[in-house]
């Protein structure tokens, strides 16, 4: 049985023969008050995962629409500790896996003990660190382990196998590979690197899969997730967000546009 | 002591290798030829011919005999990094790093500027050599180097102004890496500065090695032995690592780096690594970084666009930590003065970065007598004509 709700997460989901779909939130956008409503959007609309992004100041893998979510989350006053108490406030009310996602200054700035010690007592199960290279991550994974949570890495297309060996070893929960060379965002189609990359790093490590960076449609999830475990949408989620800052039935938007993401994943179900 | 990373890339604690893993086996690649190409005797003797016909080395050593005799102290040699085709010491970089571009394969190259001298210089580069030229630049940074853009123009590269963040070189360096990060097959990525992942740091300073090689065997023609102190500006560090690289070893030649203090010291006024900065990773290094203590990246000002960057290169925060050079900063009223009083004196007119080294030696030359110093003019001033006008509205009437 695993110890982390990720790990039984995935497990329940070969169990039954299922993918799933992360859902990233940029924490603190439009403000941190509104982040956990958004989130139980996403968990009712079928959402198996839910990545809190960490805002920050100078995001060098992120597309527009997800800087834009962080600019927003900044000028509402948002930091990495009251990302930390979303994910309390969060869960409360659920039991669905939180992933946190970020840059790695403001981690050096929090501490590494620090915010292994308070990501867990929150609630949280894991992190990614977008910038953190599997070469400087030790003293990450220890801090993270030792309080018991997930530490997941990025692969890419242009990762040589050596690399890709690194980046099982460290990782925990799964492995979160990237569709495309490029920053965050949603694309009309996916590229042809995606089934490799899957297949390369099935070879050599048994963790789930995700697979993320431009899905944006149904039937990207569909695409994914006949060679992954899960796949990742970001931009999407943020840009609905942005769209619909005023409006009073966004929690409704996000739930309705979450369930049509999932629905391929429901006939895969039946 | 000598100063040179481990094979991670690291100066101590400093530097590495922090960006996204599609960057990774990229920045693995990009080191192997560059390792490749230094032991190439061929690569290294089309590099000197470009530098020594095309770019113009070596530049002089000058003594700055009426400043130094206004100052009644050191005796001032400048290094006249200025005096160099497009302007300043960048050209030194940007052929090295093109003639590697072209070996890798490359034929697309994309840098990020601040004041347009590494874009003007990179733009240069790419006309010579036929390449397709994309330069990110800060919005801000285009209003204030207007004529920098149309020369890049006018070389055939293509400028893309960004508005994110402070609109300065910081955000022109995110918009690079996101370039590069998508278009890491067809593309190399000029980074101008001794900034930025493995290998960016160690190979920009060996490209700019050149300039304190020369000034040690000039120095010795002239005066026949070292200076007392040698002094640079330091925005991201390339000009300051270039010239105090061959003098790390000589323990006696005091090494003095220049950063901007712009207007005070409160956070966002200044671009005081060392005096206002914590370690921190930005944009692919750990260095002294300005930053507020959430660990987001400080606003930053100079009045000089070239030092107006949060972070300072990692081999100086090791030179710093190691007590092997001192960083002093100079605020933007100093180094407008500063450049006055150089032009006046000896006909010179320094970019405004060049100016803060120049502030810098004069503060220090009046209590150094028989001592020799040696300035760094990493540029020169012409590009700066519009904001010394601004700030000298005595002249202007």
């Amino acid at each position: 049985m695993p110890e982390t709700r990720i790990g039984r997460l995935f497990e329940r989901l070969r169990g039954e023969g299922r993918k799933g779909l992360i859902a990233y939130l940029t924490a603190g956008d439009p403000a941190p008050e509104r982040t956990p409503a958004l989130a139980a959007a996403l968990e009712r609309g079928g959402a198996a995962l839910i990545e809190l992004g960490v805002p920050f100041s100078d995001p060098v893998a992120d597309g527009p629409v997800i800087q834009r979510g962080a600019a927003r989350a900044l000028k509402a006053g948002t930091r990495l500790r009251d990302v930390i108490e979303i994910a309390r406030r969060i869960r409360r009310q659920s039991e669905i896996p939180l992933l946190l996602f970020t840059y790695l200054n403001p981690v050096l700035r929090y501490g590494f003990e620090a915010l292994a010690r308070d990501a867990a007592a929150a609630g949280i199960d894991g992190c990614l660190l977008t910038d953190l290279s599997v070469e400087e991550a030790a003293p990450h994974v220890e801090a993270m382990r030792r309080a018991g949570l997930d530490t997941v890495f990025l692969a890419a297309p242009t990762s040589t196998p050596e690399r890709l060996k690194l980046v099982a070893k460290y990782s925990s929960g799964f492995i979160y590979l990237v569709s495309r060379t490029g920053v965050t965002g949603e694309s009309a189609t996916l590229g042809d690197a995606v089934a490799p990359l899957v297949a390369s790093v099935r070879e050599i490590s048994g963790l789930p899969l995700a697979v993320g960076f431009g899905i944006s449609r149904p039937e990207h999830v569909a695409q994914v997730c006949r060679v992954a475990d899960a796949a990742v949408v970001g931009s999407a989620f943020v840009h609905l967000i942005e769209r619909n800052l005023e409006d009073a039935s966004l929690e409704a938007r996000l739930e309705a546009f979450t369930r049509e993401l999932t629905a391929p994943l429901g006939e895969a179900q039946r | 002591m000598i100063s040179q990373p481990d094979a991670g890339g690291h100066f101590g604690p400093y530097g590495g290798r922090y960006v996204p893993e599609v960057l990774m086996a990229p920045l693995e690649e990009l080191e192997r030829a560059y390792q490749e190409a230094r032991r190439d005797p061929a690569f290294q003797r089309e590099l000197d011919d470009l530098l020594a016909n095309y770019a113009g080395r070596p530049t002089p050593l000058y003594l700055a005999r009426r400043l130094s005799e206004t100052l009644g102290g050191a005796r001032l040699y400048l290094k006249r990094e200025d005096l160099l085709h497009t302007g300043a010491h960048k050209i030194n970089n940007c052929l090295g790093q093109v003639l590697l571009a072209r070996r890798m394969g490359k034929r697309r190259v994309i840098a990020e500027t601040g004041a347009g001298q590494h874009g003007v210089a990179t733009a240069t580069v790419c006309a010579l050599f036929g390449l397709e030229c994309v330069v990110y630049m800060g919005e801000e940074d285009m209003r204030r180097q207007r004529l920098n853009v149309f020369r890049m123009r006018l070389l055939g590269a293509k400028v893309v102004a960004v508005s994110s963040g402070s609109r300065t070189l910081k955000d022109a360096i995110s918009e690079a890496m996101r370039d590069w990060v998508t278009n890491v097959l067809t593309t190399h990525y000029l980074l101008g500065s001794a900034l930025g992942a493995h290998p960016y740091p160690v190979m920009v300073r060996d490209f700019h090695s050149v300039i304190g090689v020369e000034t040690r065997r000039q120095i010795f023609e002239r005066e026949g032995r070292l200076p007392d102190a040698v002094v640079a500006c330091v925005g991201g560090g390339s000009n300051a690592i270039g010239i105090f690289h061959t003098f790390i070893p000589d323990e006696q030649v005091k090494l003095i780096g220049v950063e901007a203090g712009g207007r005070g010291p409160a956070l966002g006024e200044h671009a005081a690594r060392f005096s206002g900065g914590a370690p921190g990773v930005l944009q692919g290094a750990y260095s002294y970084l300005l930053q507020d203590d959430d660990g987001q990246i400080a606003l930053t000002h100079s009045v000089s666009a070239g030092l107006d960057y949060a972070l300072v290169g990692p081999e100086h925060a090791w030179l710093h930590d190691r007590g092997r050079a001192e960083y002093v900063s100079a605020g933007d009223g100093e180094a407008i003065a500063a450049a006055r009083t150089l032009a006046t004196t000896e006909g010179i007119l320094p970019a405004l970065e060049s100016a803060h080294a120049v502030a810098e030696a004069i503060r220090r030359a009046p209590e150094a007598k028989g001592q020799i110093f040696v300035v760094n003019i990493s540029g020169r001033g012409d590009k700066d004509i519009d904001i010394y006008r601004e700030n000298l509205k005595d002249l202007d009437a």
